[in-house]
């Protein structure tokens, strides 16, 4: 089982992972759920202060196992079920929190996040700057499984990042694979500010590979290169990375070749690592799969032709789902896939 | 003694109560009977009459002299600060205030059963216990009116006070968050072991919002040492509680949740005192919530902003004038030869004089500078707020007259920030 760290996906990528301390770390394989279990049993075992609640992560261990075993191991007040109630959950979160315990909350589906928006947006986000830092919330960390590609219809796979994007005081962070998992919820949950933790749940268990067993901490608003290349950008997170690889594959056999960045936190976002790339590269295809329309990918590509004008070699493309409703019955079809970003590589390099 | 608020059932004694956690099997009927809201009748504790008697049989928690006229002066400072403040912004020197008045008995009688690291979660009519706890005028002023030496960095309107050395959170604006947080903050405590719990304030019409169903759920379903205190005061802005709710007023909703649960004359400080003194107890010894429903009355404006002539009789308004909180303990505190008129003058003209001397100096103290507006969004300020702080002084320099002068960049002059 036990082998030493390997960078994730792509053979040629380059962490932004403290590699001298990881190479040192005994790892396992995993899939992205035991690595984000291996998170929260580490979390609660380095500090008593941890805290775990959210609907069925008791005994049950959550509806996709996430929690599994945290309750027989840390105990029933460390690891609870709440009632049905998503504004409690993050309302009850805050104040655990505010009080000096560290408190992560899971929200079962990020479909489900929305009766918790005003206790996110109004209140996690703004209690430090309101209190004028005499109080914070900095403690709590949300995670929530979020997107497509499991027939879950509208309310089983939206991908809501950017509303949570449009609010400063808050951190988003969405990882893409097992080693990320673990690495940047261990740096969500010790972050002095709230983290909305995105998890991709379409891989929760497709995606696997080595995860140090240890406790290690990636650095939260640091863009990972997965992939060097001269021709063009290609820029998303999560789930997205697995299609924004293949494409880079693909474009490969067409003598394109594709730089790869994986943009890991959303808020605040690696701009410089975005930018350095596209003045190389000349251009970028930005790929995530919430609607075009105020979606993330919008947000980057108008800080890109800011600071990258004279760069560019043609638009920058977006790939994203349609500004509908997520389908269920035309699920593969809206979803923003492999093949549509090979398209959107090609116009752009033919530009 | 209510006026406009839901009806008062017959009164039994509260030891013939059921009890909440011991209700009995419910039994099988063999027709179709309906509950309503009158199936649960809910007494109100009422300990002192308005000339300042007891009232025969009440069972008083024990108040010292000296707690009873601290309790007395605080209330009596809060009604002059909130006469004070309310003309202050009729004059134009403060955009915007909220009273407590009316409701002084409400908040002094439940604060005063509490202990100072006991967290208060408050709504934004409880300056009063703020006052009791030994925020100063000054630390008020400085609030009113944004300035550099508000604790809260000039970012919130008036009265949205919050003070970190004496445990009072922050106030935020949306009604109701509080109560979850309320609930998560004393599970947290509860974690700590330290016997300590949270006071959590709000009003009746904040009680229609999710949040304190989902707070008061939780709290009770995961054991939270957490006193909620629910203000009737008849209101919420214009909206009379009868048109707020058709159930027996909040009291009717802890006993739902499972909540131990009493109904208070609010106007009473006797009765809220006795009340919160158990609920405290309560709280700590069996780790569990307590609802208080205080049934009260706002005597003023809902705020400043607010002209209760539109919505409700000065007929109405005399009648619980006549039934004012403050002159009902005065009458008591007179009574036991701990007041009288003579000290109550003269410290009405040295609140008054307090006040007004500090208005005038807090109303001319810098605003905050500039570089606050990007400190505190987060623990540190990233790159991109550094940069859009850049951007905005550059062009303040380039137009200097076109906006409001602001305090130098030093940020460590808030005694109480971290």
């Amino acid at each position: 089982m036990n082998a030493p760290l390997k960078s994730q996906g792509n053979s040629n990528s380059i962490s932004n992972a403290p590699v001298s301390e990881a190479k040192a770390m005994t790892t396992t394989k995993m899939n992205l759920l035991q690595a984000v279990n291996s998170a929260l049993d580490t979390a609660m075992m380095a500090n008593p202060r941890v805290v775990c609640l959210g609907e069925d992560i008791g005994k049950f261990g959550g509806v996709f196992r996430a929690t599994s075993n945290l309750q027989e191991k840390h105990g029933v007040l460390r690891c609870f079920n709440t009632p049905l109630t998503e504004q409690g959950i993050a309302g009850f979160a805050i104040g655990l929190a505010a009080q000096g315990s560290v408190a992560v909350a899971e929200i079962q589906f990020a479909d489900y996040i929305f009766p918790a928006f005003d206790q996110i947006v109004n209140e996690a986000a703004k209690f430090r700057y309101r209190s004028g830092d005499q109080f914070d919330c900095g403690g709590l960390t949300i995670r929530t499984p979020y997107g497509g590609g499991i027939d879950g219809g509208l309310y089983h796979s939206q991908s809501p990042e950017a509303y949570f994007c449009h609010t400063p005081g808050l951190k988003v962070v969405m990882p893409s694979n097992p080693y990320q998992a673990k690495g940047l919820l261990l740096a969500a949950i010790r972050d002095p500010d709230p983290v909305i933790f995105f998890e991709p749940k379409a891989i929760y268990r497709a995606s696997t590979g080595e995860v140090p067993e240890q406790d290690y901490e990636l650095p939260l608003g640091v863009a990972d290169v997965v992939q060097q290349g001269t021709d063009i950008t290609l820029l998303g997170w999560g789930a997205q990375m697995i299609q924004l690889n293949k494409a880079a594959e693909l474009a490969a056999n067409e003598g394109i070749s594709c730089e790869v960045i994986d943009l890991c936190t959303l808020l605040p976002w690696d701009r410089q690592t975005v930018a350095d790339s596209v003045r190389k590269t000349g251009r970028l295809v930005i790929s995530h799969e919430a609607p075009l329309t105020g979606g993330f990918a919008g947000e980057i590509a108008a800080t890109i032709q800011e600071q990258c004008f004279l760069s560019l070699e043609a638009p920058i493309a977006r790939v994203a789902g349609l500004d509908t409703p997520f389908p269920l019955a035309q699920e593969k079809h809206y979803l923003a896939d492999y093949l549509k970003i090979v398209e959107a590589i090609r116009a752009t390099t033919s530009y | 003694m209510a006026v406009k608020n839901p009806p008062q059932k017959a009164q039994p004694e509260p030891s013939k109560q059921p009890e909440l956690d011991k209700q009995p099997e419910p039994g099988l009927i063999t027709s179709p009977v309906f509950l309503d809201a009158s199936s649960l009748v809910i007494p109100t504790l009422t300990q002192l009459q308005a000339d300042g008697e007891l009232c025969p049989g009440a069972a008083v928690a024990p108040m010292s002299p000296e707690l009873a006229t601290k309790i007395y002066t605080d209330m009596l400072y809060t009604r002059l600060l909130d006469e004070r403040m309310v003309g202050a912004q009729r004059q134009g020197r403060l955009s915007f205030y909220l009273t407590c008045t009316g409701e002084e008995a409400s908040v002094a009688g439940t604060i005063a059963a509490f202990q100072a690291d006991d967290m208060v979660m408050a709504q934004y009519r409880e300056q009063l216990a703020l006052r009791y706890r030994g925020f100063t005028t000054e630390q008020f002023m400085n609030q009113l009116f944004s300035n550099v030496e508000d604790l809260g960095k000039g970012r919130q309107m008036p009265v949205h006070y919050g003070c970190r050395e004496l445990n009072f959170m922050t106030i935020s604006s949306p009604l109701a968050t509080q109560i979850p947080q309320a609930a998560g903050y004393a599970y947290g405590q509860k974690l700590a072991g330290n016997n300590t719990c949270t006071l959590c304030y709000f009003g009746e019409g904040a009680a229609s919002e999710g949040d304190f169903h989902a707070g008061l759920n939780m709290a009770a379903v995961l054991k939270c040492p957490v006193v909620f205190v629910a203000r009737n005061n008849g209101y919420a802005i214009s909206t009379p509680s009868c048109e707020q709710f058709a159930g027996n007023g909040i009291a009717s909703r802890g006993v739902g949740y499972g909540i131990k649960t009493i109904r208070v004359d609010g106007n009473d400080i006797l009765a809220v005192y006795s009340a919160a003194v158990e609920a405290r107890k309560i709280a700590v010894e069996q780790q569990q919530p307590v609802l208080i429903e205080t049934m009260s009355y706002r005597l003023g404006a809902h705020s400043t902003s607010d002209d209760p002539t539109g919505y409700r009789s000065r007929e109405e308004e005399q009648q619980w004038r006549e039934n004012d909180p403050i002159s009902r303990m005065k009458n008591w505190l007179v009574k036991q030869n701990w007041w009288d008129e003579e000290r109550e003058e003269a410290l009405k003209a040295e609140f008054r004089q307090e006040i007004l001397a500090q208005v005038k100096l807090s109303e001319k103290l810098p605003k905050p500078a500039l570089s606050e507006l990007i400190t505190d969004v987060y623990q540190t300020p990233p790159a991109h707020l550094l940069e859009q702080l850049e951007a905005l002084e550059n062009h303040v320099a380039k137009y200097p007259d076109h906006y409001p002068k602001l305090g130098p960049a030093h940020n460590q002059s808030q005694e109480g920030a971290k």
